[in-house]
């Protein structure tokens, strides 16, 4: 399937495509800033947790092709995350920007998501063929921070939420299960 | 020089420089007067204008000239569990609710309790536009031409006693009319309360209308309460009762949280919502720029000169 990667590529751009398109058009509603906000937090979210999905999925179907996938979808989940980080400081703090660092240090939720930014930061510059090379062993207990990510993004998703947390719970059960493949016991069970 | 009303800080006037060219700086932008026509959601916001009856409403001092958002962004932006938690949830489902006819019961300690008609509270009471800037807890605002008219008119009707200190107000209970209430997000009927002295105010209004037009259902019809230099929960929607009380009483979103929500809930850029800033507000309104859709929070929401004398003595932090 030689055109299965640029076709997923496009798929997985075309959220972003479809917000540029909304921005230009005015078409996000009343709030824009909040909706680009929001939606690029929630497409980072389901990146990350479709990158998550690739291992178990590669188990259950017996083939190897959805590890093709994963480092493109972890790729995404960090350029939506960057996109929503981008989104807060320039254009819904603005001028106010400098607020940034004082929301880092004193609010609880911005300061996790902002530690989970960090982390999908550290693992797309390790991305490459080359630093995996280069890292030998540390390469695979770097990239395990990436459960950390996943935890740290649902709580700041719990916490930012005002008083309806189906939505942040829903993703919640879905992680939960994805790390579920992940131990041990599990594991077992499956040979 | 003093002026009785907020004048606009020199940052928001327009420099003259730039305000002469702008034939320049409108072509400037022309390549996006070429996608114009392209968008349909624009062709239709030129049509939504203001729907529903029209209200008669007089000028009041106690109005502002600030620039109204949008009649599409007052509409469809609002907080309003009753019909669902997401903000565009109102105007898709507030449809059900039936806000005729309507009735409003007065009672607790007032020497005459009864009930008031929506019918006989728009004939009895002179409707006035109040356009105020409507600071909503989560840090943002928008500026919402009002049609209302003094809370205290009515309160002075039914005659409160020496023993009324607060205003307890009570939003409709019906899943039926009002599915969000199927779920528990808050403890329903949606409660509020005013301090007497607040509800009695001049600034203070119940509404009937916007923009010349009866309140449309996802913005609290029949009848509202808008307290300007409070956070925008304490401004409650759809009332069926207001009880005068003796003791403070329970407000919802305080029951609720109690440590993020206090009964006061003034506008307040010193104290910190306990997960996020006060300080400034992000301003609603489609089509924005980058860097410019935040301003400063003010004080009492820019009533300080007006309202602040009633909390003389209380330390606001404790009392949020």
């Amino acid at each position: 399937m030689p055109w299965s990667k640029p076709f997923v590529f496009l798929l997985c751009l075309t959220p972003f495509g479809l917000l540029v398109w909304g921005a230009v058009n005015n078409d996000l509603g009343a709030d824009p800033t909040n909706e680009i906000t929001h939606q690029t937090g929630t497409w980072a979210l389901r990146f990350l947790l479709a990158s998550l999905a690739m291992t178990p999925l590669r188990k259950l179907l017996g083939s190897a092709w959805p590890i093709r996938f994963r480092r493109m979808l972890g790729l995404f989940a960090f350029f939506y995350a960057t996109m929503h980080l981008a989104t807060y400081v320039f254009v819904d703090l603005g001028l106010y920007w400098p607020q940034v660092l004082e929301d880092v240090v004193k609010r609880p939720f911005i300061t996790v998501g902002f530690a989970a930014w960090l982390i999908l930061l550290a693992l797309a510059v390790t991305s490459t063929r080359g630093m995996q090379r280069r890292l030998g062993r540390q390469w695979a207990r770097l990239h395990k921070l990436v459960y950390l990510a996943i935890g740290l993004v649902i709580l700041h998703f719990l916490w930012l939420v005002k008083a309806d947390l189906r939505e942040p719970l829903i993703y919640a059960a879905v992680a939960l299960v994805l790390l579920a493949f992940r131990v041990k016991p599990l594991k077992m069970l499956r040979h | 020089m003093s002026y009785r009303y907020k004048q606009p800080k020199p940052s928001e006037i327009t420099p003259e420089s730039i305000y002469k060219r702008r034939r320049e700086l409108l072509k400037a932008a022309g390549f996006g007067a070429t996608l114009l026509p392209l968008s349909p959601s624009l062709m239709a916001d030129s049509e939504e204008g203001p729907q529903g009856s029209a209200i008669k409403a007089s000028k009041s001092p106690l109005s502002s000239d600030l620039e109204p958002n949008s009649w599409n962004d007052i509409t469809t932006y609002n907080n309003f569990y009753e019909f669902g938690t997401g903000k565009g949830d109102p105007a898709r489902n507030a449809h059900t609710l039936q806000a005729k006819p309507w009735t409003v019961t007065v009672s607790g300690e007032v020497d005459e309790p009864g009930q008031i008609s929506l019918e006989d509270v728009m004939s009895t009471f002179p409707m006035e536009e109040r356009i105020y800037r409507l600071r909503c807890v989560e840090a943002w605002s928008m500026v919402v031409p009002w049609v209302g008219f003094p809370l205290a008119e009515l309160i002075k009707r039914f005659k409160p006693n020496s023993r009324a200190k607060y205003v307890a107000f009570k939003t409709l209970y019906d899943p039926q009319q009002m599915p969000g209430q199927r779920r528990a997000v808050l403890p329903w009927p949606y409660v509020e309360g005013l301090r007497l002295d607040e509800a009695m105010h001049p600034l203070t209004i119940l509404a009937t209308g916007i923009y010349g037009r009866e309140l449309p259902n996802q913005n609290g019809a029949p009848l509202r309460l808008v307290v300007p230099w409070k956070y925008g929960f304490k401004s409650i929607k759809s009332i069926v009762s207001i009880e005068l009380t003796e003791e403070q009483p329970p407000t919802s979103w305080n029951l609720a949280i109690p440590s993020e929500y206090g009964f006061y809930a003034n506008v307040n850029p010193e104290v910190d919502h306990p997960r996020w800033s006060q300080a400034s507000e992000r301003v609603i309104g489609s089509g924005f720029s980058l860097f410019g859709n935040r301003r400063e929070t003010d004080p009492f929401n820019g009533y300080a000169e007006q309202v602040a004398s009633m909390y003389k003595g209380m330390d606001l932090s404790r009392h949020f």
